[in-house]
């Protein structure tokens, strides 16, 4: 669906299922340099299980349009503001790698607002190897060749997609080379290298939060996830053996399994 | 000691690698080394929940053998792989990756640009099958560039071709005909059986979708019938309005838009959840393994069906019995400079060469090889021949086979990984039958 925010134009899917205001909403925010179309195989469960799912595309990235937002700041606020404009006055988000960043960030200035938190591959801070950030920033697709390497773990980069025929490295490349690489990757990652707050946003989250880690993830390893974890009151951990940061398509169902159980008890849907 | 600092590079797997095991891992098949065989029509639910969730595409999963199969997946998300695609679907052979293609693109009252030069079979299938389901095709020839531009129409719903021409070899120019067609905002599907993604990628080149008879090279052997289609990923359906059963709400899933949905890997998505549900064309997972073993060997078989077709190149270039031959490696050919830069790992195995006496000639040079296999098939580990006016091109009239560019005097072959001095023994043999009639009637 498309919708507006600010003035620009705003894509979420709807994970195929109407948009309906009656049922709760969960929003799902991607990483850097993606779109919503990294949460295909999370959405449609909470789609068709009562629930308003919206995988949205960030400003500037997959369908949506205006320049991408320069800041984890910007982005939590255009998160609450997502909110508004469907007309929901509260929501669950998730969040995969920067987006975890981001829905901390939202988590913390909103809590009246956020009613659970899942962060995937997250930590509290994710400072950018200095090359990978330049050749982003200067429109190298080698940027995305290097994320799509760091991005899947070893049981990964055989492949093994659980959507039959999908190879997820080629299209997690397509995805991340969909627009001007240096306007969304560069971009996002002078914003995730820039943030530091998410410690401290940490200790202000009073919502139930899950972190799903895994055990081969090179750019938010476990040990920064436990550590961002710590901080958060209650914060329930999974991790996944044998899979690395693109965790929710390298073990899609195992990620799923976890997050409708969390999601289910903490917010629940309409019906059940 | 250097104080260089190290570049960094992406350590993703290359091509000979993806060749033997991309799309698999061990681990998760009770360890098993080679991927197993399901030789299952379906799969067991774990609740009525999980059934849904995979009826719904809210998750991946495998229902029935005619969607979808574990062994077919892995051949799947090889070629994929392997294509630098975002997604594949395998099919029961390469006519049937055709037209399922042409069935998710199309809808009665479309129209497509289709290259003249064509496997015989796949012309038949867009001068007289697709017609029946309204759907209509002009064809241009494949040098023509200009042509493909001046043929599309308002309705027209994408451009096809052979990347080379089959049986004469003809090069399409994909990189300026993937201009035309996006520039007009229809995507280009190419159909690579006789190059394997081994000799070229299509995608780097400006094609959509790639299609392979996975039959021939791919599978090697000549064991197994298969096709596929390989989305590029990078086709942009929303761009205007004319793929609706793509951008639309589809009733047959809940109103879901599969390029909303799916993005790069929608046309695919929509193929297997529409076309497969609908025609059934499914692969067997006995010839999925087949080309899975065919696969493994790719880029070996490939360098030796290349470097063995050029030896018959400079042959047949020499010998008294040829009046002409057509392979992308000779100097004189019309397409050698793009070639060149489409075919850098090799021009491919396929030959066609006239033979000196016409019909008769090549009639008893088919007659009489030992070796070379008669048939109609192609990219076989051994060397096969055909005589395509009489055989594989033989249900068209004379003005088509004008039109498709063939002569009577057409042999085309495909040249095996067999010792190349015995492919050349052997035919000579052929050329001494073949010149035995004309020798009695100039007597």
């Amino acid at each position: 669906m498309k919708f507006k925010v600010n003035g620009h134009e705003v894509f979420a899917s709807t994970g195929g299922r109407p948009f309906d205001k009656k049922k709760p909403l969960i929003i799902f925010v991607h990483g850097s340099g993606l779109t919503h179309m990294t949460w295909v195989l999370q959405t449609r469960y909470f789609a068709f299980h009562g629930y308003n799912s919206l995988a949205v595309d960030l400003p500037g990235h997959g369908l949506s349009s205006g320049k991408s937002l320069k800041s984890i700041e910007e982005m939590a606020d255009w998160v609450s503001s997502v909110i508004d404009a469907v007309g929901h006055k509260e929501a669950s988000l998730v969040g995969h790698s920067q987006g975890c960043l981001v829905t901390v960030e939202c988590a913390s200035r909103y809590p009246n607002k956020i009613k659970t938190l899942s962060l995937m591959g997250g930590a509290g801070a994710i400072p950018m190897n200095p090359e990978l950030l330049s050749l982003a920033e200067n429109n190298d697709p080698k940027a995305v060749d290097l994320m799509m390497d760091w991005a899947h773990g070893p049981a990964g980069h055989f492949g093994g997609h659980p959507v039959p025929g999908l190879y997820h490295i080629n299209t997690g490349t397509m995805l991340a080379k969909s627009r001007t690489i240096q306007n969304t990757l560069g971009v996002d990652f002078r914003a995730c290298d820039n943030y530091k707050n998410g410690f401290e946003a940490a200790k202000k989250i009073k919502c139930p939060t899950l972190s799903i880690l895994a055990t081969d993830d090179k750019m938010c390893p476990v040990k920064e996830g436990k550590k961002l974890a710590s901080l958060i009151d209650g914060s329930q951990v999974d991790i996944i053996d044998n899979c690395g940061h693109m965790m929710l398509l390298e073990e899609a169902d195992r990620v799923l399994t976890v997050l409708k159980k969390f999601i289910r008890t903490n917010y629940p849907p309409l019906s059940s | 000691m250097s104080d260089k600092k190290k570049e960094l590079k992406p350590n993703t797997y290359k091509f000979d690698t993806l060749s033997l095991h991309a799309g698999y891992q061990p681990h998760k098949n009770a360890g098993s080394r080679q991927v197993p065989i399901y030789q299952t029509t379906s799969y067991l639910f774990d609740d009525v929940d999980h059934a849904a969730a995979l009826f719904n595409l809210e998750r991946g999963g495998h229902i029935y053998s005619r969607i979808s199969n574990p062994t077919v997946g892995v051949l799947e998300e090889r070629v994929a792989s392997l294509e630098g695609g975002t997604a594949a679907l395998a099919t029961s052979s390469g006519m049937s990756a055709i037209f399922l293609t042409v069935m998710t693109l199309c809808e009665a009252g479309d129209h497509l640009v289709v290259s003249s030069q064509l496997y015989g079979g796949t012309v038949n299938l867009f001068r007289l099958t697709l017609p029946k389901f309204g759907i209509k095709c002009t064809f241009v020839k494949p040098r023509d560039t200009e042509g493909f531009k001046k043929a599309i129409q308002k309705n027209t719903k994408g451009i096809f071709g052979e990347l080379v021409g089959n049986p004469g070899n003809e090069i399409m120019n994909m990189p300026e005909i993937a201009k035309i067609a996006h520039d007009a905002g229809i995507p280009l599907m190419v159909d690579a059986t006789y190059q394997t993604p081994y000799l070229c990628k299509p995608f780097e080149h400006g094609a959509d979708i790639v299609i392979h008879s996975l039959t021939k090279w791919m599978a090697g052997h000549g064991s197994s019938m298969a096709g596929i289609l390989v989305e590029g990923g990078k086709f942009d359906w929303m761009q205007n309005d004319k793929f609706p059963t793509m951008t639309k709400p589809y009733e047959g899933y809940h109103g879901l838009s599969f390029a909303e949905e799916f993005g790069p890997t929608a046309f695919t998505m929509k193929a297997r959840a529409e076309g497969m549900r609908d025609f059934g064309p499914c692969l067997s997972p006995q010839n999925a393994w087949n080309v899975l073993q065919g696969i493994e060997t790719l880029s070996v078989r490939m360098k030796k069906h290349c470097s063995n077709a050029e030896e018959m190149v400079k042959y047949l270039s020499n010998h008294e019995s040829v009046a002409w031959v057509s392979h992308p490696s000779v100097p004189d050919h019309p397409d050698h400079e793009l070639a060149k830069k489409l075919l850098p790992n090799g021009r491919g195995s396929m030959i066609a060469f006239g033979i000196k006496g016409g019909k008769d000639a090549g009639v008893a040079f088919i007659n009489n090889v030992k070796l070379a296999s008669h048939l109609a098939n192609v990219g076989d580990t051994r060397t096969l021949v055909i005589h395509p006016a009489s055989g594989t091109h033989s249900q068209m009239d004379e003005a088509t086979l004008k039109f498709a560019g063939l002569s009577h005097d057409m042999i085309r072959l495909s040249v095996g990984i067999e010792d190349i001095d015995d492919i050349k023994n052997d035919f000579e043999i052929g050329f001494r039958a073949a010149r035995k009639p004309r020798l009695v009637s100039n007597q």
